[in-house]
């Protein structure tokens, strides 16, 4: 009875609508009257609220951003879930991720795990070593400058080593992998390290020495790169990973993560592992967590349209004069923006012709916008006189 | 004006070149002078009158218009020597590095030119730029670094581009004239090939021999008080060039060691540089005597004042009013107060026909003076001034077809606009209602929407003039039908204050009030619906009077609130029901019934709100923050437990006993932890007296329904909380501790923001210090916040400014180009929807009710 009535109005209501409607009537009884009154009605209703042609949703979208953003707090930092981890989120966020800036200001993974290890703690500490990086600082117990003898000493920390489960060799192996121009030798368990001389040169000088020694330092043993924290957090019964920088395709090739559900913040990593239409889910999910943790209420539809507008020609384009304003046709649009002179310049030597087929441009030259009202281009044919 | 109905199809943008500078040219300048003696301009100067006339009485030689008719003429000048244009410098350079200086082609060999112009022209009949972008950047960097001509065997030097303007060829220096002959030379399609439409920008043409001279009309002279001629900075700058150059022809002529020429050109070509922009970093700018930069040409253009923002983009109007703002809660929602003085000064006009002939009449027989009159009449093309000396003419003369200016009259319809104007409901449409007094009158409910309140704001008022314009403004921008918001699909005009407690007390349970009280109340907002009062019994509930508003068919449940039939059986009206954002019961009234129905059952609840509070008396009193002893003895005891927590994670601190959150340092750890304890304790104190404090309360009734909630209340009786300073406790001020009172690394609750004492208890030295750093701290987010949030507004409008829905549904941008194929997956308008959804539950419920 009710599939079949749904049947009726498919096409004419959206499936999500129709969907909600079948379930909901389930739940009652209702005469076949009053049934179809409820499909009536909702066709009404809909009809009512759909949108209509000519609105210029674009602008609406825009003030449904820039009304709220007004009191947004600039307060940037918030925890995501655990005390260790905390985001950018609020007003600069949102800026982030409309200006699709190449790195956000806090890169997050979340990195879920495939089933057996989604729940074993067992596994953990393992698969967190494999996603850390550890750099060759954490693992020096000392190392210092020979001022004599003009290299660098260091002496390993072989408790933490053990902790986290790395091998010495693998350690000198990263190193010498590393930096390529160094003599390295051991002597009692201290490692001296030199830079390879040259005939006849005397090459260590203490400037050198000293950015050396960072670069000792800054050695990546495990891990991937960039990312700085592995934190494990409960979460609806699983155990998930939160990690501090972006790095997905790495990741995914570690055995135990469920590639299926790992995600980040970095919408350029997304895009560039998942996908644009990928991309643009992040779009929206980031941006409604900033508008959430606002305690603002801001329609799911406007963020879903300025995601699609900024992943529209498949790649990340940012609400920028760099990004979905450059590529507008109307040079005059474009100018009214920023940098008019570049403009008007380039636009000069290619011989560029606006149409006016856009808002601005017809507001400067005083012709109504084709929004709206504005839109129909119908023109009636006189016929003179209506008395005769 | 005659009115031409024409429209602009397209603009293209061009380089002039030479010829057409000529062509367009009315006028050869060749003297700097301005004027004569007796201040007359001089002709052939830069005043002259052929280029257009910025005196009032002074007709242009060119075209005979008087001032405001002549847009102005161009003129030229011809340089003694070429000049390099400072704005395609980039181009130039390219130009030269990827030409041979002595056959002038590309310096690709003849068959990869070849190939390239047949895809460069294949692209360009199809339309696609970014191919030929793509042709462009290959043969830009192909050309780097040829040695040696592939057409003429030359031996090539680099090109040297030296800041601002000059070239140099190994050492020796490529003069503007040289690059010239070079550019000269250069066929059409290796133009096209390198990224110059050759049609529209010979690359010849950016070096300049002929000077073109701007109209007078946007160079326009002020006439000081003292009588002296200030002229504008372009014809200072112009003067300059003009003046440069003649003496460059005379030294020419002279024939002068080409040292001093030299010399000269390289002043000419600062002037000329300068006269385009005088913002360019390697050339100092040119200054007035005062020592201020001159605004040339770029300055004009560019930024937020410039031509583009602040002339083309954003206009100015007439028919205008700006006043402060007051509130008049017993107007419509719909409607504006304005004083007479505006009233009296805008005018809208009204054709005359036969039948509104004699309305008319009176107007124009009132006058200027005497309301309501009018100001002008107009016939034809005239336009008449209607004071004592021409009112009797032209009331005689009035006939059909004529068109009357006359005063504003009550229901007129009017733009009201506050700035800044971030949303659509920013600018609304309202009826006039014209009153005594001088501010603007506003209902209070539609503050919201405009986001005004009443401590000194201004607002601006437009009155359309004419009936297309009208028409739109009623049917588009009305406030009825900007109740819903387009942001979440809720309403944003609703009760608010005195209404909103009003009808929460009116619609108590208990609240019952006698007949002979409960019909005047009705009266006094205006219901007249006799039927219903006579129904009236001698004792009425709050819910009865309530009731009497609702139309009889209205049916509405939420939460406690019961409407059936037009009559609230259970429930108490509070802010979820009338108030703004999420007022249900509004929503449901606006949804079911037509627009006036709805203003006016609005006008009806907020006005019955305000009457009852005004008969009933509502205050709050110091009593209301008293607790009673038990509860505030549980608060301190919450409290102390949690102060004592503290010191105990600070003791464990001390003693290196804490162990730290991963990736975090001690310090950190130990502030997350404090700021745990301490949120809990604030929360559990809330709890207490929310559950304490008796129903009675004012300022919990306030809480409900009015302004304020329960911490407002807590802060006043009990405490008023950790101080938060960016996320964290208060840490800055002196080495290690927050004031010289405190020990040094002090880390308990008090040396860190707590403040213990509630406002009505009244805070001690430091933590009044601690509150208003907190004060303070919050006053710099929202200064700092509004630039940003400003800029990101701008950015997101120009964006999507040109996107729309189609007719066949779908979203695009200026080009056609789908961006959505159905907006928002469903192509349902969020401000016609419920919070963004179509409520299915209410449609099953309604259906269900009837059989």
């Amino acid at each position: 009875m009710i599939d079949e009535l749904a049947k009726q109005y498919e096409g004419k209501l959206p499936a999500p609508l129709l969907d909600e409607v079948k379930k909901e009537t389930r739940k009652v009884k209702l005469t076949k009257d009053q049934l179809e009154r409820v499909f009536k009605n909702l066709e009404e209703k809909y009809l009512y609220a759909k949108i209509q042609p000519g609105e210029a949703i674009g602008i609406v979208t825009a003030e449904s951003f820039g009304e709220p953003g007004t009191q947004m707090t600039l307060r940037t930092f918030h925890f995501a879930g655990v005390a260790e981890v905390n985001v950018t989120l609020g007003l600069p966020r949102l800026i982030e991720i409309f200006d699709a800036r190449k790195e956000p200001s806090t890169p997050l993974m979340h990195i879920y795990l495939k089933k057996p290890h989604n729940k074993d703690k067992k596994n953990l500490e393992r698969i967190i070593a494999q996603i850390k990086e550890i750099k060759m600082h954490e693992v020096l117990s000392e190392i210092s400058i020979n001022l004599l003898k003009l290299n660098i000493e260091f002496v390993f920390n072989k408790t933490r080593m053990r902790e986290l489960g790395i091998q010495e060799e693998e350690t000198v192996k990263a190193v010498k992998d590393m930096l390529k121009t160094v003599d390295m030798s051991v002597k009692d368990s201290v490692y001296i390290v030199a830079p390879k001389t040259k005939e006849g040169e005397a090459t260590s000088t203490l400037p050198l020495l000293y950015t050396l020694k960072e670069k000792i330092k800054a050695v990546k043993i495990k891990g991937i790169i960039g990312v700085t924290e592995v934190i494990p957090k409960m979460e609806d019964d699983e155990i998930i990973l939160l990690a501090t920088g972006a790095n997905l395709k790495e990741v995914f090739k570690v055995e135990e993560v469920d590639y299926t559900r790992t995600t980040t913040n970095h919408l350029f990593e997304v895009s560039k592992n998942l996908g644009i239409e990928a991309a643009r889910q992040i779009i929206i999910d980031e941006a409604s967590k900033v508008i959430q943790e606002q305690g603002l209420d801001i329609d799911i539809r406007h963020i879903m349209f300025i995601a699609d507008l900024m992943t529209s020609r498949g790649d990340i384009k940012g609400v920028t004069r760099s990004g979905i304003t450059e590529h507008k046709e109307s040079v005059l649009a474009r100018a009214s923006f920023e940098t008019p002179i570049r403009h008007l310049i380039n636009a000069s030597l290619k011989g560029e012709v606006d149409y006016l087929k856009s808002v601005v441009e017809n507001v400067m030259i005083n012709q109504p916008i084709p929004l709206g009202t504005g839109m129909p281009k119908l023109v009636v044919k006189g016929t003179g006189s209506s008395e005769k | 004006m005659e009115n031409v109905y024409k429209k602009v199809d397209n603009i293209k943008f061009s380089l002039f070149s030479p010829q057409q500078i000529k062509k367009i040219a009315n006028v050869k300048v060749v003297t700097p002078e301005l004027y004569d003696k007796e201040g007359y301009p001089v002709e052939g100067g830069l005043m002259d009158t052929r280029l257009g006339v910025i005196d009032p009485g002074l007709r242009c030689r060119s075209c005979n218009g008087k001032l405001k008719e002549c847009l102005g003429h161009f003129g030229y000048i011809e340089l003694g020597r070429p000049v390099l244009h400072i704005s395609y410098m980039k181009v130039i350079y390219i130009f030269l590095q990827s030409t041979c200086k002595d056959c002038s082609r590309l310096l690709l060999p003849e068959e990869t030119i070849k190939r390239y112009a047949e895809k460069y022209e294949a692209y360009k009949k199809s339309g696609r730029l970014g191919g030929i972008q793509k042709i462009n950047k290959v043969v830009r960097a192909a050309t780097r670094g040829v040695h040696k001509c592939p057409h003429c065997k030359t031996k090539l030097e680099t090109v040297k581009f030296e800041k601002p303007s000059t070239f140099y060829e190994e050492t020796k220096r490529v003069t503007p004239i040289e690059i010239l002959e070079r550019f000269e030379k250069i066929p059409d399609i290796d133009c096209g090939l390198i990224g110059v439409d050759p049609v529209s920008a010979r690359p010849e043409w950016m070096i300049l021999s002929i000077f073109s001279i701007p109209p007078v009309t946007m160079r326009p002279s002020i006439t000081l008080e003292t009588g002296e001629r200030a002229e504008d900075d372009l014809t200072h700058k112009l003067s300059d060039i003009v003046r440069i150059n003649q003496r460059l022809f005379e030294n020419i002529n002279a024939g002068a060691p080409e040292i001093i020429v030299e010399d000269l050109w390289d002043l000419l070509q600062y002037h000329v540089t300068t006269f385009f922009n005088n913002d360019i970093a390697q050339v100092p700018p040119a200054r007035h005597r005062s020592g201020q930069p001159l605004k040339t040409i770029t300055e004009r253009i560019k930024s937020k004042e410039g031509r583009f923002r602040h002339n083309l983009a954003g206009k100015r109007v007439n028919y205008a009013a700006r006043t402060v703002i007051s509130p008049d809660p017993k107007i419509e929602l719909n409607e504006v107060g304005i004083p007479f003085l505006i009233a009296m000064e805008l005018t809208v006009p009204e054709r005359v026909t036969e039948w509104n002939l004699e309305w008319l009449k009176s107007f124009v027989a009132n006058g200027p003076k005497k309301y309501p009159g009018a100001n002008y009449v107009l016939d034809g093309m005239k336009k008449k001034k209607i004071s004592p000396e021409t009112q009797e003419v032209i009331l005689n003369e009035l006939i059909p077809g004529q068109v009357v200016e006359r005063h504003l009259l009550d229901g007129d319809v009017a733009i009201f606009n506050r700035q800044p104007s971030l949303h659509r409901m920013s600018i609304m449409c309202h009826k006039l209602r014209v009153l005594p007094g001088k501010s603007f009158r506003l209902n209070p409910s539609v503050c919201n929407p405009y986001n005004a309140d009443f401590d000194g704001d201004e607002m601006n008022l437009h009155i359309p003039q004419t009936e297309e314009a009208r028409a739109e403004a009623e049917i588009l921008m009305e406030v009825e039908t900007q109740i819903m918001s387009p942001k979440h699909g809720l309403n944003v005009i609703g009760c608010i204050e005195d209404a909103v407690t009003g009808n929460y007390l009116l619609t108590d349970e208990n609240t019952v009030l006698p007949k002979s009280d409960a019909i005047p109340l009705l009266l006094s907002i205006g219901f007249d619906d006799i039927e219903k009062l006579k129904n009236f019994k001698k004792n009425v509930t709050g819910r009865e009077i309530f009731s009497a508003l609702l139309p009889e068919d209205m049916n509405f449940v939420y939460e406690n609130v019961v409407i059936e039939n037009g009559k609230l059986i259970a429930g108490q009206i509070d802010p979820k029901t009338i108030g703004e954002g999420n007022g249900t019961l509004l929503r449901d009234i606006h949804r079911k019934y037509t627009e006036e129905q709805c203003v006016q059952l609005f006008g009806y609840i907020f006005k019955l709100g305000i009457a009852y509070l005004m008969r009933r008396g509502f205050t709050i009193r110091t009593a209301d923050a008293d607790i009673p002893e038990e509860i505030r003895a549980k608060a301190k005891a919450v409290i102390t437990t949690a102060m004592e927590e503290v010191d105990d994670i600070v003791a464990q601190y001390a003693q290196k006993k804490l162990k730290p959150f991963s990736g975090k340092t001690m310090e950190e750890t130990v502030e997350l932890n404090v700021m745990q304890k301490l949120n809990e304790a604030r929360n559990a104190v809330g709890k207490l007296i929310s559950k304490s404090v008796s129903e009675d309360n004012n300022a919990i009734i306030m809480s409900r329904a009015g302004k304020g909630n329960i911490l407002n209340l807590a802060q006043t009786s009990v405490l008023v909380g950790q101080q938060v300073l960016r996320g964290k406790r208060i840490e800055k001020g002196y080495k290690n501790r927050t004031l010289s009172l405190f020990k040094e690394n002090d880390r308990g609750p008090e040396a860190r923001g707590l403040v213990r004492h509630s406002y009505k208890k009244g805070l001690n030295p430091v933590e009044f210090f601690f509150h208003a750093m907190t004060g303070r701290d919050s006053l710099m987010d929202t200064a700092l916040r509004t630039p940003k949030s400003g800029y990101l507004y701008r950015r997101l409008a120009n964006a999507l400014q040109d996107l729309k829905v189609e007719y066949d549904g779908t979203v695009r941008d200026a080009n056609d180009m789908v961006i959505q194929f159905a907006y928002g997956e469903d192509n349902i308008d969020v401000s016609r929807s419920e919070n963004g959804t179509i409520d299915i539950k209410k449609i099953i419920e309604e259906a269900s009710r009837k059989k």
